[in-house]
């Protein structure tokens, strides 16, 4: 831990030597979000709602997906680089170190240009917050502290399962940026609002709508039950299958030679 | 011309060799258009009034727009020519016979199309097979279709001139990747790659359509369902050659200028 400590300042240190550079990146994340924000607020200047949702209702979600994934991809980062890291050799240089495998690769690749989203999603809170007239009581906002967390640890166990693949493909495995990158576009609504069969499937196999579809029922008081409260803890196993595969990955690895 | 053609080839035929890639690229577009439709499905189901376009032709937008990603996406740059630029290989391409504007602008084309070209056919066609109000139709008459075709090879022009102005401006800042970011999200945005521009309130979507970003996806896309038909898409067809004309012009005066004072890096 503390070894992973010396490696984030290390890449804050490197990174801020290039302050100018390293704005304008975090500028770049940032505006790339806000397309998409402001891709639903034109839509909303239409629309009133959308399968019963209202436009600060939507923004809530918008914001717990985005914080939960740019947290994801704070610390996971290494992972989404891991395919090069097989391909140029540099995994056989992390084996033999007498480390453990994971917080090296973590440790590889720290961006923290990365920040321009989580400060997109914090200014959406901001603005969400207070304006979806929830009335804020300790269990609801134990509620949204969930979901951020939990949808983090998704993120995360999805980026795992991307890095696994390339122990068989070698290449990064583009279709994963449905579930990683789309997992992101796409709960910028609530999944409900696909129709049935992908909410079931963002539910049971993939379960992104868990830390985010149910509490936010809960948020809105469209539901009471304290199950619905609950509903992100269920994703967390989903981290377990995800750690196995990468683990049946690695037995299966044999290099790349070079 | 036969030397840009010459590298048009060449990238062209070496883009094809991905093969594997090009399958999980369409899957995923695939996804991604789908959900992207369903969507759309949501908020016309919520209010069908408050819908612009015709439900068919923003799906038709976005299965075209999927199918023909590569062509139209400013993201896609070429590694290859940031990287010449900042390791200072560029100075073996200034020792090339040929004109560097062309070169570059040959081999962003070629990756484009070779890119596109494998992807799109099978992505059409089981968009075409979908079950009803997801399903692409045809465009409605032939000569629109015509006019899309010829649609389409203006706003790659469109795209590739305007990531030309990105390489130059990569002479004089060297690092760009920020630059590049922001370049591409805004111009992106506002070509309608997020939402269609007719999705857009006032006054946006009136300063959108005058800007040289209209010229890009947003033309074709919309000139193959009907949505912008007979007299309007000649108009805007028009449009798309202004804009490429200007676009390739003033990439072209940049380009002159950045090399008279080009700082070849590295030894």
């Amino acid at each position: 831990m503390r070894l992973y400590l010396k490696f984030v300042a290390m890449h804050l240190q490197s990174q801020m030597q290039y302050k100018i550079s390293f704005f304008l990146l975090a500028l770049g994340q940032f505006l790339v979000s806000f397309t998409a924000l402001l891709g639903v607020s034109f839509m909303f200047t239409r629309f009133n709602a959308v399968d019963g949702f209202r436009f600060p209702e939507v923004l809530l979600c918008l914001a717990t997906v985005l914080m939960a994934f740019s947290l994801a991809e704070l610390f996971g980062r290494g992972f989404d680089h891991f395919p090069r890291i097989i391909r140029s050799g540099e995994l056989d240089r992390m084996l033999v170190r007498p480390r453990p495998l994971v917080p090296q690769v973590l440790a590889s690749l720290i961006e923290f240009s990365r920040l321009g989203r989580l400060v997109q999603a914090i200014l959406v809170f901001c603005y969400a917050i207070p304006a979806s007239g929830i009335h804020w009581t300790w269990d609801k906002a134990l509620t949204l502290c969930l979901m951020v967390l939990c949808g983090s640890i998704v993120f995360f166990s999805l980026f795992l399962i991307y890095a696994a693949f390339s122990f068989f493909t070698i290449e990064g495995l583009e279709f994963m940026n449905v579930f990683t990158d789309g997992g992101r576009e796409f709960g910028r609504y609530p999944y409900s609002i696909y129709g049935r069969e992908v909410l079931r499937f963002f539910t049971y196999v993939i379960p992104l709508a868990l830390f985010q579809y149910y509490p936010l029922l809960y948020l809105l008081g469209r539901r009471t039950s304290i199950l619905y409260m609950l509903m992100p803890l269920l994703a967390l196993p989903f981290a377990i299958p995800a750690y196995a595969f990468w683990r049946y990955g690695l037995s299966k690895y044999n290099s790349t030679g070079s | 011309m036969k030397p840009y053609l010459a590298i048009f080839r060449l990238r062209f035929i070496n883009g094809l060799q991905y093969r594997s890639a090009a399958l999980a690229g369409m899957a995923t577009q695939f996804a991604w258009g789908f959900m992207e439709i369903l969507a759309f499905a949501a908020f016309y189901k919520a209010n069908p009034a408050a819908f612009p376009m015709e439900f068919s032709h923003t799906v038709s937008y976005i299965w075209l727009q999927q199918a023909f990603l590569a062509l139209f996406m400013v993201w896609f740059f070429e590694g290859e020519i940031f990287d010449s630029i900042t390791t200072g290989n560029i100075a073996y391409e200034l020792a090339r016979p040929i004109d560097l504007y062309g070169r570059w602008f040959s081999q962003t084309a070629a990756n484009r199309v070779a890119k596109a070209v494998l992807r799109s056919l099978p992505i059409l066609l089981v968009a075409a097979l979908v079950p009803a109000p997801y399903r692409l139709s045809l465009p409605p008459a032939a000569g629109q279709f015509i006019l899309f075709l010829i649609s389409v090879l203006l706003s790659l022009g469109v795209v590739v001139s305007f990531s030309m102005l990105i390489y130059i401006t990569t002479v004089y800042t060297l690092s760009a990747a920020g630059g590049r970011l922001i370049a591409a999200a805004l111009a992106d945005f506002l070509a309608g790659a997020i939402i269609p521009l007719p999705f857009f309130p006032q006054p946006f979507r009136a300063i959108a359509e005058v800007l040289p970003f209209a010229a890009m996806q947003n033309m074709p896309l919309r000139i193959y369902s009907g949505n912008i038909a007979g007299r309007a898409a000649l108009w805007g067809i028009g449009i798309q050659i202004f804009w490429l004309a200007v676009l390739t012009l003033f990439g072209r005066v940049m380009m002159k200028k950045a090399l008279g004072k080009v700082v070849v890096q590295g030894g």
